[in-house]
């Protein structure tokens, strides 16, 4: 499966260890969850990046206490149409304020990367190839936005309070000038 | 109307230009019809029996003239030359091609007509009271509000996969003329003791197998917070709603399941962190949608002008008019329901000839402006009341002057298993029949206000839970039977229907309904006592003792 990463194809440089596997020595690695919060200090305290695959029915606000010490936060879509991870997502980054890769895993498909960008993911596991190479060109898409989230963009309600306001604006600069 | 500026037009373009590619690339096999689905679902296209639908989503049902002839253009290019106006305030077309899809929406994008979200598991069409800006009891015009909600939900990242789908309606009129009480959201506008307004919050109405009537979850939302409430109630949703059986994953039955006090607490819980934030509405925000709308410049007119009092004496004029024209807000001006209820006919269809005669009639007496009633009428809501007769025989030469508005003949139906690859059992030959029993206007009349409504599965799409009389289709080993329920209502006061007893077949269910009318017309204590309140004051016992006698 292709890692999406700022828009482009990248390497994947952590290990997804099974649950019986044992924890290698180095390298970055995504635990379960039940595995991370059996054990949080023994997998904060390896001297490399960690990872944590969340599950979509588990509240995200047990991973409060560790947000900034995550490196990884990967969330999963069982099936295109189960969108718990899209609230998971927004919780994380806008009201935990969490910074680190947030991974959209599962069935993760080219017609949902945009909403998925929109709610806060960075990282992208895609399916097919041919998803994966389209990434750019399809959360350009779209120009216009309603909702506002957290991703920053200029939703429609503000950006007509703005054109509004903009003739004012420059003619105040005029007669300053 | 709202006019539609450069942004919403951008996104609807961009909208067409992803479904060609989507289209595209189904056609050309990259995508599976699985993967298609959920795709061409939130572009409200449908695979029935026998070809694609598309159903187009028409904004708290207010539709301009020139968007009522691109309807026409599409139905006639792209259609079979009709379209079908259904109860949640939209039109679908039932007989679209896949490759042809693309270039039917790109024709309705010209005039800002989509498909977006009107099916799939996310916010759908937002609907209102049919008289909105012309009701005279009303607080304010509650498509403000409609196009708020509207543009909130569009391509929301956060909503567009609900276990489920979502319904919302608005109104802001004491009398509930949208049957909010049987959306996921209903909000009702109220003006509170200082003047301030805000919005009631219902959640968790709807019909389908499980009917539940919507419980007030906050009596008063300030109006400032309610973009922020209604994100509240589809987070909880999002995260709680059922996704193990789809029969179960509407918000209704978390509400239930939960129980209306610990899902409240939730939703207060989420309110309370996110009031405030991005979605707080300022007034200047209220102020730009509120300026988009633009009413007509009325005339200076007098109730009751000459020219109706000359057509008083034509007794098919007075019939129509006495059950089709309703009281608007400014003095001189009416609002008129046109019928799409013609004896014989399919409830809520539309040829395109008459979408056009519609669309010219708008102009020339209602301001350009035409909206879709729940009921599956249309309205022309400002006509000066001088022109009444000339617009009702301009209706009446176009099919479109039936004069049965809110009577039994009134029928509301889905389109049931002629189209429907859901439907156990057809619902269109049972209205047409019904209409036929009941064509004469006078017994109509000494009837009275009485609606019928069918759906020929338990999805429900024809509200017979909520009709004065409610037919259901289902299956018995292969043949369609017919569940009948009496006193059901969808307005302020709505009430679930009482089963009658058991189901009758196909060619018994006019005369089955004829008995309860008959019945009705017995029992009831004055002709004023509507069939409805009879069902009420003596339950469903008397009607069903005399059905069953003979049966």
């Amino acid at each position: 499966m292709p890692l999406v990463k700022r828009g482009t194809i990248v390497a994947d440089e952590f290990i997804a260890l099974a649950d019986d596997a044992p924890a290698p020595d180095k390298g970055a690695v995504i635990v379960s969850a039940a595995r991370f919060i059996a054990e949080p200090e023994v997998w904060l305290g390896r001297a490399a990046p960690l990872g944590v695959a969340w599950p979509n029915d588990r509240d995200v606000t047990e991973l409060v206490p560790y947000l900034s010490r995550l490196a990884l936060i990967a969330l999963v879509f069982p099936k295109f149409r189960d969108g718990r991870a899209y609230t998971q997502a927004r919780l994380l980054r806008e009201r935990h304020g969490y910074r680190g890769q947030l991974r959209a895993t599962g069935q993760v498909l080219r017609d949902q990367f945009l909403f998925m960008q929109r709610a806060g993911f960075d990282a992208f596991d895609v399916v097919k190839a041919s998803d994966a190479e389209a990434f750019a060109a399809t959360v350009a898409r779209y120009s216009v936005f309603y909702a506002p989230t957290g991703d920053g963009r200029i939703t429609v309600f503000r950006a007509r309070l703005m054109a509004a306001a903009r003739p004012a604006a420059v003619a105040a600069g005029r007669s300053g000038s | 109307m709202y006019a539609h500026d450069e942004l919403d037009r951008v996104l609807v373009n961009e909208r067409v230009t992803e479904f060609r590619d989507q289209v595209r690339r189904r056609l050309s096999g990259e995508l599976t019809e699985d993967e298609f689905k959920s795709l061409r679902l939130m572009n409200g296209i449908y695979l029935q029996l026998h070809a694609y639908m598309l159903r187009i989503a028409i904004p708290y049902g207010t539709l301009s003239s020139a968007q009522m002839r691109k309807l026409a253009y599409v139905a006639r290019r792209f259609d079979r030359g009709y379209g079908h106006f259904t109860t949640r305030q939209n039109i679908q077309f039932h007989w679209h091609k896949l490759a042809d899809l693309p270039d039917s929406l790109a024709a309705l994008a010209e005039v800002g007509l989509h498909g977006i979200q009107t099916s799939g598991n996310c916010v759908r069409n937002i609907t209102t009271d049919q008289l909105a800006g012309v009701a005279p009891d009303e607080i304010e015009d509650p498509r403000i509000w409609a196009e708020l909600f509207r543009q909130y939900t569009t391509l929301h990242p956060e909503f567009s996969f609900l276990p489920r789908k979502f319904k919302i309606a608005v109104i802001a009129t004491p009398q509930d003329r949208a049957a909010i009480k049987i959306h996921d959201i209903g909000v009702a506008l109220h003006r509170n003791a200082a003047g301030e307004t805000g919005f009631e919050v219902m959640v968790g109405g709807g019909l389908g197998r499980s009917p539940f009537i919507a419980k007030v979850i906050n009596p008063f939302v300030p109006r400032r917070d309610i973009l922020s409430y209604i994100e509240a109630v589809l987070r909880v949703y999002n995260q709680y709603g059922r996704r193990d059986n789809l029969f179960k994953a509407r918000i209704k039955i978390l509400v239930h399941e939960l129980g209306v006090a610990k899902f409240t607490e939730e939703v207060e819980a989420e309110f309370r962190q996110i009031r405030g934030g991005a979605l707080a509405l300022d007034d200047e925000v209220v102020a730009d949608i509120a300026a988009r709308f633009s009413y007509p410049a009325y005339e200076k007119l007098a109730d009751a002008p000459p020219e109706l009092a000359r057509a008083a004496n034509d007794e098919r004029f007075s019939a129509w008019r006495r059950n089709s024209v309703a009281r608007h807000k400014v003095p001189g001006y009416a609002v008129v329901t046109l019928s799409l209820k013609p004896t014989g006919g399919t409830p809520g269809d539309a040829t395109a000839a008459q979408m056009e005669t519609i669309a010219g009639l708008a102009d020339r007496y209602s301001f350009g402006e035409i909206r879709v009633a729940h009921e599956q009428n249309l309205v022309l809501p400002h006509v000066a009341q001088r022109d009444l007769p000339v617009l009702w025989r301009a209706l009446d030469a176009a099919g479109l002057a039936t004069p049965n508005v809110g009577l039994i003949s009134d029928i509301i139906s889905c389109p049931g298993l002629d189209y429907c690859s859901l439907s156990n059992a057809r619902s269109i030959p049972i209205a047409q029949e019904l209409t036929r029993r009941f064509a004469d206007p006078q017994l109509a009349t000494l009837i009275g206000r009485l609606h019928i409504n069918i759906s020929g599965c338990i999805n429900a799409c024809g509200h017979h839970h909520i009709g004065h009389i409610g037919i259901l289709g289902v299956d018995k080993n292969g043949e369609e039977f017919y569940q009948i329920t009496l006193g059901g209502r969808a307005d302020e006061g709505a009430v679930l229907g009482h089963l009658l007893g058991p189901a009758v077949p196909f060619d018994q269910v006019a005369d089955v309904i004829e008995d309860i009318v008959e019945t009705y017309l017995d029992l009831r204590q004055a002709p004023d006592e509507l069939f409805v309140q009879t069902v009420e004051r003596l339950g469903v016992t008397p009607f069903k003792e005399r059905v069953y006698a003979t049966r």
